[in-house]
């Protein structure tokens, strides 16, 4: 027997009120379309000025994170976000907003720089995963994804982070760690894409709807376990509809989140996001000499 | 295409995938069988080719650690389901079977030991339990060890052996990524060392988070240590994988871990390691080991540094 707290009986009752697979699927779709706003997109409407900064300073510059500085409501921040393509040649071009190595290591030095300026930093995340290739794998692909976790987990500015489209995996954790972590209506998050999950749980990647439905990567599941603080709206049936309204709606929730985050003491910023990463999780205690099962 | 980005190669319910079709204790690179009881005794390492077996994390700590001197914390977390997650079974009977299979409440036993004489918090997985797979349970039990190396200002040892995060717990366990490299940032401020062995496997959210950022990494020989397994390399890019591709020895060419350590030689060098990193003024209360002059071969330079017999 495990004894569970009642918050986490009400939690498990909430996820067991199935409601409908199609409505997770739509959000998932909504989250991939091809014409939902991108990272510069928000930077064009967000920032009154901003310029891009390239390369990690070690051998190359990569077009599926981009970073730079920013004027954003009248102060300088540092932003970063993975970017994707709208037609075929850029969506090649930023690798369908797969990061390799080198982007990680543009976004580590984005934040140390952002962090020894004392300039907030805006993350805008929207990728399938970190880039699954060869010479990413030997760049030390896992390293640099931890390092850079490690990089906003020790930056002492306030740093506020936006799910903007697919949240995948560690590649989007990576810069996805913040005092305050939004995610937009139709953004999905998740350890991994539906199809992955279909292909290892149901051996048939045919079945990612029915995953999608089981580990619900949707923004209420998210909000409901506590991994973001909150849901910013989209225009009626999706960001990809109107982009100015879009960025409005999310420049609202950013605005105030860093305002927040601001008004909030400095020299306790670290530690106080620490222990919000560290209540992240949910267990349970097991009863002495019982059977071993959750009932 | 770029839809899949699976960061673990086997599924946690297929722990014993590598061995498909063959008993557990037959070695699955030259076929020699072994009785359960000539394993253990071998460290669970094949006496024709050397290669490493998985190891239970008891065997582990009983192979690692001082005699008597691992004092468990953390024992009755135990996982609560909160997605109430259904795939092909409920979560709740892969964990209620993995508890019974292994004997074990999570994926991590956590507690504090001493290796050599020397004291240290530990952090040890087991790759028989859902795969090694990470949720909430195993990311609070690394950061309790983390507490423990802080407030007793002793080295963090971790033994990672994952396939990654936990798929039952979705983002739950992605933010346990977040989590344990907090938890080692918390052991850097202390100004400890932090170690990391890395067995086979490590990978996906494991190897991208804590079990990366060992101030010493130290892999077990042929342990795949890669973000995304080879199968998911191979199926998304279309790429020729490298025979080494992701394993311990190419990770040792690349600059990705400090050395690759035989099992039988583990103890040794975890034990010298500590010792250097003790505190000056401390006299070591195990004798250090007598210096052997290195040997010639690919492995000298791994025995002179730690005086091991094999290799």
């Amino acid at each position: 027997m495990v004894r569970l707290t009642e918050e986490v009986h009400r939690l498990r009752r909430r996820f067991q009120e199935r409601g409908e697979e199609s409505d997770v699927w739509e959000v998932v779709q909504n989250a991939r379309h091809r014409d939902r706003p991108y990272t510069l997109d928000y930077a064009e409407r967000l920032f009154t000025d901003y310029v891009e900064l390239h390369g990690d300073r070690v051998g190359g510059d990569d077009p599926a994170l981009v970073a730079g500085i920013a004027t954003y409501h009248r102060r300088c921040v540092v932003f970063l976000g993975h970017q994707k393509g709208r037609d075929l040649t850029e969506r090649t071009h930023r690798n369908f907003g797969m990061a390799r190595p080198e982007g990680y290591r543009k976004a580590i030095r984005a934040i140390e720089l952002a962090d020894r300026l004392g300039l907030p930093i805006l993350t805008f995340i929207d990728t399938p995963g970190a880039y699954p290739g060869v010479g990413a794998e030997q760049g030390g692909q896992a390293g640099v994804i931890a390092r850079s976790i490690l990089a906003l987990a020790r930056a002492d500015v306030p740093v506020v982070c936006a799910v903007i489209g697919e949240g995948g995996s560690g590649g989007a954790l990576a810069i996805a760690v913040g005092d305050r972590v939004l995610m937009q209506e139709n953004a999905i998050y998740s350890v991994i894409s539906p199809e992955g999950c279909a292909a290892i749980l149901w051996k048939d990647a045919g079945q990612a709807k029915k995953a999608a439905f089981a580990f619900r990567p949707i923004a209420r599941a998210c909000l409901d376990l506590g991994v973001i603080d909150a849901i910013v709206p989209e225009p009626p049936a999706g960001a990809h509809r109107d982009h100015d309204r879009a960025a409005r709606l999310l420049d609202d929730a950013i605005r105030g989140a860093l305002a927040e985050v601001e008004a909030e003491p400095a020299a306790s910023r670290r530690s106080r996001r620490r222990a919000k990463f560290r209540a992240m999780g949910v267990w349970g205690m097991a009863e002495p000499d019982a059977a071993p099962a959750i009932t | 295409m770029a839809q899949i980005s699976v960061d673990i190669e086997r599924g946690p319910d297929e722990p014993a995938s590598p061995h498909q079709g063959r008993h557990p204790n037959t070695c699955p690179v030259c076929s020699s069988h072994y009785r359960d009881d000539e394993l253990v005794a071998a460290l669970r390492v094949c006496r024709q080719c050397g290669h490493h077996f998985r190891l239970p994390a008891r065997e582990r700590i009983a192979q690692l650690v001082d005699a008597g001197s691992f004092q468990e914390a953390a024992a009755d977390l135990r996982n609560a389901d909160p997605l109430a997650f259904v795939d092909r079974k409920p979560y709740t009977e892969r964990l209620t079977e993995a508890e019974l299979a292994t004997g074990l409440g999570d994926a991590m036993l956590v507690g504090t030991a001493s290796v050599g004489g020397r004291p240290c918090a530990l952090a040890v997985m087991d790759f028989f339990f859902m795969g090694g797979s990470m949720g909430s349970v195993v990311g609070e039990k690394f950061c309790v060890a983390a507490d423990l190396a802080v407030a007793r200002g002793v080295p963090l040892v971790a033994v990672a052996s994952s396939g990654g995060a936990r798929m039952q717990e979705n983002v739950l366990a992605l933010m346990q990524m977040a989590k344990t490299v907090m938890a080692v940032d918390q052991v850097r401020a202390a100004r400890l060392p932090f170690i990391s062995i890395c067995s086979d496997p490590t990978t996906g959210g494991v190897i991208a988070s804590f079990a990366a950022l060992g101030d010493v990494m130290i892999a077990e020989p042929g342990a795949l240590m890669s973000f995304a397994g080879p199968r998911v390399v191979q199926q998304t890019t279309g790429e020729t994988l490298p025979t080494d591709f992701g394993r311990a020895e190419s990770q040792l060419r690349l600059g990705h871990v400090d050395l690759v350590v035989p099992r039988a030689e583990l103890t040794a060098a975890l034990g010298r390691l500590l010792q250097l990193f003790a505190p000056s003024t401390d006299e070591p209360t195990a004798d250090a080991p007598a210096p052997v002059p290195p040997p010639a071969g690919p492995m000298g330079w791994l025995r002179r540094l730690f005086g091991g017999a094999g290799g």
